[in-house]
């Protein structure tokens, strides 16, 4: 089937995501036009773009994947006329496609007030990023002062963009509050004195009549009141206007006052053609928010894989931070319902203000209002979307708690099964149940399954109160301690460690545990003492702490042998050293295997011939590779620029520069890195903990990827880094990710349980909100200054190589191990034969 | 039958084990560092089928002292020999003491 789609915005690409999901493959033969020379990118964050400068950020879809996915993608090219009869578009490059179904995600345009003069020089619309160039190139032009027209929204947004340019900022607002489609008078006052105590000049009731010239600045504005006020640039934000012009070209059926008229499966009066997001109107409503245009993108999708649906509506209850502002809005926020009742609650010096709207009854929530403070935004939306009955004072619900007051937020036991828990990803409590009975034991586990809590992550803390609820309710106790000698979590045991200067497990039992310890907690402290000191891991205070394989510093195997992995970093080796792995392995009989971390694996070394075989090895100059501790472990690369024809950078040198310099750092888990020399990615530096790919400008930063049994792709964290930069980010990622993360947590679930994720990871160790920065990077240089290679320490000490015998009191070896031959290398021998061997030898 | 003399006591690290040949047994000895005790067991793990015990790890859990199988992490208690994941399995336990110094084992 052939599918074209008409607008590359956020809801066009969430629509071809969909699709792509819900076909099989083949089934759809998928083109899709762009007016943008960029592919879909985030709009909502637009503001941000001022901060980073770069587009990358705010990228959504990149024209790679979009090929890899089998999608035609033309950018910079806008459909001019589609032929209903032929099924047939037609784009201004010239470009003729053939359709079977056709999507129009056409989006909207800045309405502009028809007023005199809203075409002079430096006035702009805030819908693009090219319109933010344009605003910034003014800003540099020397524009002092800029005014925004419209105060909802994007209005707000818009002012918060031109104040972080460095304008004194103004908004111009013409009715009497701000946001007034979301806000009643009192939230509307509220923010309004907030948002001038930012600086930010606030003008309502006031409608412009014309833009003349100014005497101090280019501008000035004249308002029907006789007032007047002067600028240098002018934004207009009065609103959206539905891109319908393609759609009555076509002679589809639109609205009155615009906007392409849809039925519930987000058809047109054409059957083949559909229309999704701030181009559609759905019984008379244009939805001017970026969830309900997925919902339609969602359904549309299914619609056209035979899926029957509807689109039903959506609910425009919103919460955001506006300036630093908490807003939101649910519902009736207005009680415009006939009989509504209002609760309201304003704590002028706290700058709180909270509405609820009921029933006639008191029944049923209606609405609600939050300005400065919506951390029950949550609560709310649930009796809201549910229905779910009042309690006898509902006031209760937006009083302060304080002292011993009982609990008055929303339950989760009383949400009912169908309540939508994380509306990003539409999943409901019964989901997260399920995901909990079915084995699910912490947050990070529920969202990997769900992935509830992963897109705008606003409903973590519910989720984690609602995960945490069915796990006492299957009797599980939730208990962060992390065994019974320790009455802390990991997190808490690194900051006793390092603040206390603590350096043994003795020492740290004493002060802050009780028992002997046990599988967990040894462990545990023995690699954050490690992490923090990075002492020698055989010293008689530390032995007694290591796992299975630190203890011998190899990989125990099923017999109870080991498998010994010498450092290779990078992937790279002359051809001597590897010589001389094959004759340690010949010469020991050593399984031998290629592993993917670009390293040999040497299998069947047994406790005497550990120290013999890394004798020879270290000799030949080899070191340890550490693939028996939880610690830092491969840093995989492509050959780069140095040989490829299509390399843009020298990958192998920086994958080196990285092993060397974190090898043997010991980390909560396993921690694996890959260096790619372009976006061909040929290391699969998108599967790791830590990925480097080159681009034209320097390096981007990929974070918290993992293969395994739940592979996750890595997420983009930095762009167009110089070498400093990124060596300086892995630091504090990697020491921030030591200091805060579980036991045996890998970095994906340690992201996934921050709250705020990724965001708020690029906040602390980019923006450095928690002034961390430094710190981190000291500790990681400590860390880097006491490395040693273990075995070449062991090597050196007589006394600790006594251990590395099967019997204290006898040269003989363990007669249980048997070993056979296959494809020319040894293996364990099984049970049976075993028996066969035992039954010949007898 | 005797006492058979194994090791030293300062052969084995505190908190930790050896594994010594007795009578043609492989015995596990664990030195606990807290009450100054000794414990010895036989090395063999009947979950993973190889003889590795006494390179476990020792962990208190409760009141019981116990050694974890360093394959699957399955706890052998060091007084009665029981698995405590599953009281079906039991391991040998064995007399073990030190005489001045020297750590003796009987089986």
């Amino acid at each position: 089937m052939r599918v074209v789609v008409v607008g590359n915005g956020m809801v066009g690409h969430h629509f071809v995501e969909a699709l792509l999901d819900r076909a099989a493959p083949g089934q759809i033969e998928l083109s899709v036009f762009g007016a943008e020379a960029l592919p879909a990118y985030d709009r909502v964050h637009l503001s941000e773009y001022f901060q980073t400068k770069s587009a990358s950020q705010l990228m959504l879809a990149d024209a790679a994947t979009y090929q890899e996915r089998g999608v035609k993608l033309y950018l910079n090219d806008a459909v001019e006329s589609i032929d209903t009869v032929a099924k047939t578009v037609k784009s201004s490059a010239g470009v003729a496609v053939e359709y079977d179904q056709l999507v129009l995600a056409t989006g909207s345009y800045p309405f502009v007030p028809p007023i005199i003069g809203n075409d002079r020089e430096n006035t702009f619309v805030y819908r693009t990023i090219d319109d933010l160039e344009k605003i910034t190139a003014a800003a540099e032009k020397g524009a002092k002062v800029g005014v925004v027209i419209g105060g909802g929204l994007l209005g707000l947004e818009a002012a918060k963009a031109l104040k972080d340019l460095g304008m004194q900022a103004h908004v111009v607002e013409f009715a009497p509050r701000l946001m007034a489609v979301q806000l009643d008078q009192g939230g509307g006052d509220l923010l309004k004195q907030k948002i001038e105590d930012l600086g930010v000049g606030v003008h309502l009731s006031k409608a412009t009549s014309q833009i003349v010239d100014g005497e101090a600045h280019l501008h000035r504005l004249e308002f029907s009141d006789g007032t007047s006020l002067e600028t240098d640039l002018i934004l207009f934000s009065a609103g959206i206007r539905p891109e319908d012009s393609l759609a009555r070209e076509t002679g589809l059926e639109l609205g009155e006052r615009g906007g392409i008229k849809i039925d519930n499966q987000c058809r047109t009066s054409d059957a083949s053609i559909y229309a999704i997001g701030e181009c559609a109107l759905w019984e008379g409503r244009i939805f001017g928010l970026v969830a309900p245009g997925y919902t339609m993108a969602k359904a549309a999708a299914d619609q056209i894989v035979g899926t029957p649906t509807e689109f039903t509506g959506a609910d425009m209850s919103t919460k955001l931070k506006l300036m630093g502002v908490d807003v939101a809005s649910i519902g009736d926020a207005q009680a415009q319902t006939a009989g509504a009742r209002v609760y309201t609650y304003y704590n002028q010096p706290d700058e709180v203000y909270k509405k609820l709207v009921v029933s006639q009854d008191n029944k049923t929530l209606l609405g609600a209002v939050l300005v400065g403070d919506t951390e029950d935004y949550g609560t709310l939306l649930q009796y809201k979307l549910n229905a779910i009955a009042l309690p006898e004072f509902p006031e209760a619900l937006i009083l302060p708690h304080r002292g011993d007051d009982a609990q008055t937020g929303l339950g989760v036991a009383a949400l009912p099964e169908t309540a939508q828990i994380c509306s990003c990803h539409s999943v409901s409590k019964g989901d997260v149940r399920q995901a909990v009975q079915g084995g699910c034991c912490s947050v990070g586990d529920v969202k990997g399954a769900t992935k509830a809590g992963t897109g705008c992550g606003g409903c973590v803390p519910l989720l984690t109160n609602l995960v945490n609820h069915e796990l006492e309710e299957l009797g599980v106790e939730v208990s962060r301690d992390i065994c019974e000698h320790f009455p802390h979590t990991r997190q808490e045991l690194y900051h006793l460690v390092r603040i206390g200067e603590v350096k043994s497990f003795a020492e740290m039992l004493h002060k802050h545990g009780k028992g002997d310890g046990c599988e967990i907690c040894k462990p545990a402290i023995g690699s954050i003492l490690s992490s923090c000191w990075n002492d020698y891991v055989l010293d008689d205070k530390h032995i007694s702490l290591q796992d299975t394989n630190d203890i011998y510093l190899g990989n125990m195997q099923k017999d109870g042998t080991y498998s010994v992995v010498p450092r290779i970093a990078g992937g790279e080796i002359t051809p001597d050293k590897l010589i001389v792995l094959g004759e340690v392995a010949r010469d020991f009989d050593l399984y031998t295997k290629i592993t993917g971390g670009q390293r040999v694996d040497l299998f069947g070394a047994q406790l005497h011939q550990l120290p013999q075989i890394w004798n020879r090895l270290v000799q030949a100059g080899f070191e340890t590779g550490h693939a028996y501790g939880k610690s830092v472990r491969t840093v995989k690369s492509c050959v780069g620029s140095t040989w490829c024809r299509y390399g843009v950078d020298d990958s192998v040198g920086l994958a080196i520069d990285i092993e060397n310099r974190y090898k043997g750092v010991r980390a909560p888990h396993k921690i694996k890195f890959a260096v790619s020399g372009c976006t061909r990615e040929c290391a699969e530096a998108q599967s790791k903990d830590f990925g480097v790919i080159a681009t034209e400008n320097g390096w981007n930063l990929y974070v918290c990827g993992n293969g395994g049994m739940k592979p996750r792709h890595a997420d983009l964290f930095a762009t167009d880094l110089d070498r400093d930069t990124l060596i300086r980010y892995i630091d504090r990622l990697m020491m921030f990710y030591i200091r805060t993360a579980d036991r045996l947590q890998r970095t994906s679930v340690w992201m996934d349980n921050l709250e705020g994720g990724l965001d708020y990871l690029r906040e602390v160790i980019i923006e450095d909100s928690l002034g961390l920065g430094e710190q981190l990077e000291a500790e990681m240089a400590l860390n880097i200054s006491n490395y040693q290679c273990e075995w070449a320490t062991t090597l050196d000490n007589p006394e600790r190589l006594k251990r590395f015998s099967h019997f204290i009191n006898s040269d003989e070896t363990d007669a249980n191990l048997t070993f056979v031959k296959e494809r020319e290398q040894i293996r364990p021998a099984t049970p049976e034969e075993k028996l066969q061997l035992i039954a010949k030898a007898s | 039958m005797s006492w058979t003399s194994v090791c030293k006591l300062n052969d084995i690290a505190p908190d930790t084990g050896i594994c010594a040949l007795v009578a043609g047994e492989q015995v596990a000895v664990f030195r606990q560092a807290s009450t100054d005790r000794l414990f010895a067991v036989g090395n063999y793990d009947p979950v993973g089928n190889a003889n590795v015990l006494s390179r476990g790890l020792l962990a208190q859990l409760g009141d019981k002292f116990t050694v974890a199988s360093p394959l699957y992490k399955q706890h052998y208690c060091l007084n009665s020999g029981v698995c405590l994941e599953n009281s079906e399995l039991s391991i040998p336990v064995y007399e073990v003491h030190s005489r001045d110094g020297v750590v003796e084992v009987r089986i």
